[in-house]
């Protein structure tokens, strides 16, 4: 019985790893005392994997058997692998054994395709249901919605889970086409509208009584494959952030195209999965949800790819040296945000330290400014712009040679080299 | 020229600073008694820890300090950092003085060293949060023996008991020796004499664990593996999130896991 359990683990965990949100963030259930589970808005992560990606949920396939054939999964039903099934009980009695052990958030609960959408999801509803109802769970449930799904049984999911997903992962609607024929664009574009307006109808009638039940608290979110078709960061870009003003997603996530299935010649040959790209592509997400950059001033039509030997802040203010350099002492926040090296947090506070005295690049460094990249962008009392007489494409050079120069230059497949790389959370300055 | 000397508790250095201002006083030096012996030749003023004038000197702070500030001192004082006294009754000094927000001058380095100190206990908090893997006792209790650098665990008991209302955990600092009890009920501070645990890595005794303990030791390791992506191997930012001295207590990080 046990080793059952135990090989099923291995392979649905084995299968469920593509996904790459682990999130557990967004959550306020409390624990009304006698339950087990407490949600922390933040997030916690537990632990770290080998590839140094954040376990906060436990992340698992309900199964890995699937009716589809989309071409960029390993479980497409083409594929010749070990198969399982785990059952809702077995599921429940799992995520309770690890919370319990303070190894996880909650749960993390996707599947394949079995019978139908609405068999499949029936069962992933039936997991959370039980998990809150009949033991009491106040922790973090992440659902994804199976697309073809009836609307009631999404309804209901977004009533036991705190949060809601549903993966476009082809970026348009002809590549999605030719590589998932069976799949098609409504299908997902409609419980997304339809987990956006239950969101938004809840909080809503949550302002007038609080009793009113909630839908999905932790929002919506959703994940794009970078790679494995022809689109442009800029048409990325540019979907996401449509995503997040239309559908109010809470994340959108890039997955690196993992060469998983070569043999299918719709797909690009790739050796390794294109992680700079990826990780240029969450730096520009980070810009647009919190430094107040606008799509298109991260790409625009003329180059609609990423630069990948500079993150995208330091290029665009590479492209707009105009602006700079920016008076630390005297310029608004949303300039300040702007400068490259200079993080939320700092940007935050030398706003209200200059209140109290003229700040130098003493404080700055105290401040958690990264002064080697900060410096050409700024002036501060003692320290005049070291810029001025830089050309945009020297000073790339420069800054570049800055930071990597203990690493020769990489191409995707040396990644692990790139000290600052963070797949899930990246580092922007 | 005086120094004075207290016992070390955060109650203590409170005491300190108010007989300060009683005495109209200005210390060169504020140091624990152990510790006295950085200054031979100075007059020495020994300060007996005194509750009542403690809480007098907290509440004129709290009333001071914005809401997000309002431990910053008592976390900054946890983190053991030779002449954090000093800094704190500097930063008292200003505060008392009338000084408006000065909680957010880091330009003054008093408040820019008090804000790191504090940062840098509040983040270890964050890590017994994240790292914390009980065992399951035959009795039913949750255990775990960990080391925090600092003495953090009172910083994250409320995190605890609202999580595992409905389980008896226990807590251990394997360093500073006493632990928090939780017995579905109230929390309670815990000296364990005789231990049935080892002091090194906080691993209960195997013949008084739950059955199914190993069973859950041995998923969670299988998931550990499986759930990670080869292709994207990364063993320096994982070491960067989860630092060395933790792995002895992660049974997802054990030899032949
Ligand atoms: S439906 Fe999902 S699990 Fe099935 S083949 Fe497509 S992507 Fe894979």
């Amino acid at each position: 019985m046990d080793e059952k359990i135990q090989k099923k683990l291995a392979i649905l965990s084995d299968a469920a790893k593509y996904d790459v949100s682990c999130a557990s963030s967004g959550s306020t259930r409390k624990n009304t005392g006698n339950g087990i589970g407490n949600g922390v808005a933040a997030g916690i992560c537990h632990s770290f994997t080998d590839d140094g990606r954040c376990i906060s949920l436990f992340k698992i396939l309900m199964t890995n058997h699937c009716m589809y054939d989309c071409a960029y999964c390993v479980n497409r039903r083409t594929n010749d692998r070990p198969r399982a099934t785990l059952s809702p009980q077995e599921i429940v009695d799992l995520t309770i054994g690890f919370y319990r052990r303070n190894y996880i958030e909650g749960l993390f609960l996707s599947s394949g395709v079995i019978k139908n959408p609405d068999f499949t999801m029936e069962r992933m509803v039936l997991t959370a249901k039980k998990l809150r109802a009949e033991e009491n769970f106040y922790g973090y449930i992440h659902l994804k919605a199976i697309p073809g799904a009836s609307p009631e049984l999404i309804e209901e999911a977004g009533i036991w889970a705190d949060r809601l997903s549903v993966n476009m992962e082809i970026p348009t609607e002809p590549n999605l086409k030719k590589l998932a024929p069976e799949k098609n664009y409504p299908d997902i574009i409609s419980p997304m509208t339809q987990i956006r307006n239950s969101i938004l109808i809840s909080k809503e009638e949550r302002r007038k009584f609080r009793s009113a039940k909630q839908f999905a608290p932790a929002g919506q979110s959703t994940q794009l494959i970078v790679g494995a078709t022809p689109e442009t960061d800029r048409e990325i870009i540019l979907l996401s952030s449509g995503l997040y003003q239309n559908q109010n997603l809470k994340r959108v996530y890039f997955s690196g195209y993992l060469p998983v299935n070569d043999y299918d010649k719709r797909l690009p040959a790739i050796s390794r999965p294109p992680l700079v790209r990826e990780n240029r592509l969450y730096q520009s997400d980070w810009l647009m949800r919190f430094y107040h950059f606008k799509a298109e001033e991260i790409l625009t039509e003329d180059h609609p790819f990423l630069d990948l030997d500079v993150d995208p802040k330091l290029g665009y203010a590479l492209r707009n040296m105009h602006l700079f350099p920016v008076d630390i002492n005297k310029a608004d926040y949303e300039m300040i945000l702007r400068v490259p090296g200079i993080g939320v947090l700092s940007a935050q506070k030398i706003i209200m330290a200059r209140r109290h005295r003229r700040l130098t690049t003493l404080t700055l460094k105290e401040l958690g400014v990264v002064l080697k990249r900060a410096r050409y962008f700024i002036t501060c009392n003692e320290l005049a712009a070291k810029f001025s007489d830089w050309d945009p494409v020297r000073l790339k050079r420069q800054l570049v040679i800055n930071t990597h120069s203990k690493y020769r230059k990489s191409p995707d497949t040396q990644l692990e080299l790139f000290a600052d790389f963070k797949p899930v959370l990246p580092t922007l300055h | 020229m005086k120094i004075y000397t207290y016992d070390n508790s955060f109650e203590g250095l409170l005491t300190a600073v108010f007989e300060c201002y009683r005495r109209k006083d200005f210390p060169v030096d504020i140091c624990a008694r152990n510790v006295q012996s950085r200054h031979l030749f100075l007059e020495n003023v020994d300060i007996q820890t005194d509750p009542q004038k403690a809480e007098r000197v907290w509440n004129g702070v709290q009333a001071k300090m914005s809401d997000a500030n309002k431990q910053l001192l008592f976390y900054a004082f946890l983190s053991e950092e030779q002449g954090i006294e000093m800094k704190i009754y500097r930063f008292l000094r200003r505060l008392f003085s009338g000084y408006m927000n000065l909680e957010t001058d880091y330009g003054d380095l008093d408040v820019m060293a008090l804000t790191q100190s504090s940062q840098k206990v509040k983040k270890e908090a964050m890590r017994i949060m994240q790292f914390v893997r009980f065992q399951r006792a035959k009795d039913g209790m949750f255990f775990c023996g960990i080391e925090p650098k600092f003495d953090v665990l009172p910083l994250v008991v409320t995190h605890y008991q609202k999580r595992f209302a409905d389980q008896r955990w226990l807590i251990y600092d394997l360093q500073r020796n006493y632990g928090v009890y939780y017995d579905k009920n109230k929390v309670e501070e815990v000296e364990i004499s005789k231990k049935q645990f080892n002091a090194f890595n906080g691993q209960v005794k195997q013949a008084l664990l739950d059955e199914g303990e190993d069973f859950y030791q041995k998923l969670w390791c299988s998931y550990f593996k499986h759930i990670n992506i080869e292709e994207r191997k990364n063993l320096r930012l994982q070491l960067q999130h989860m630092p060395r001295r933790f792995w002895k207590y992660l049974p997802e990080k054990q030899a032949g896991a």
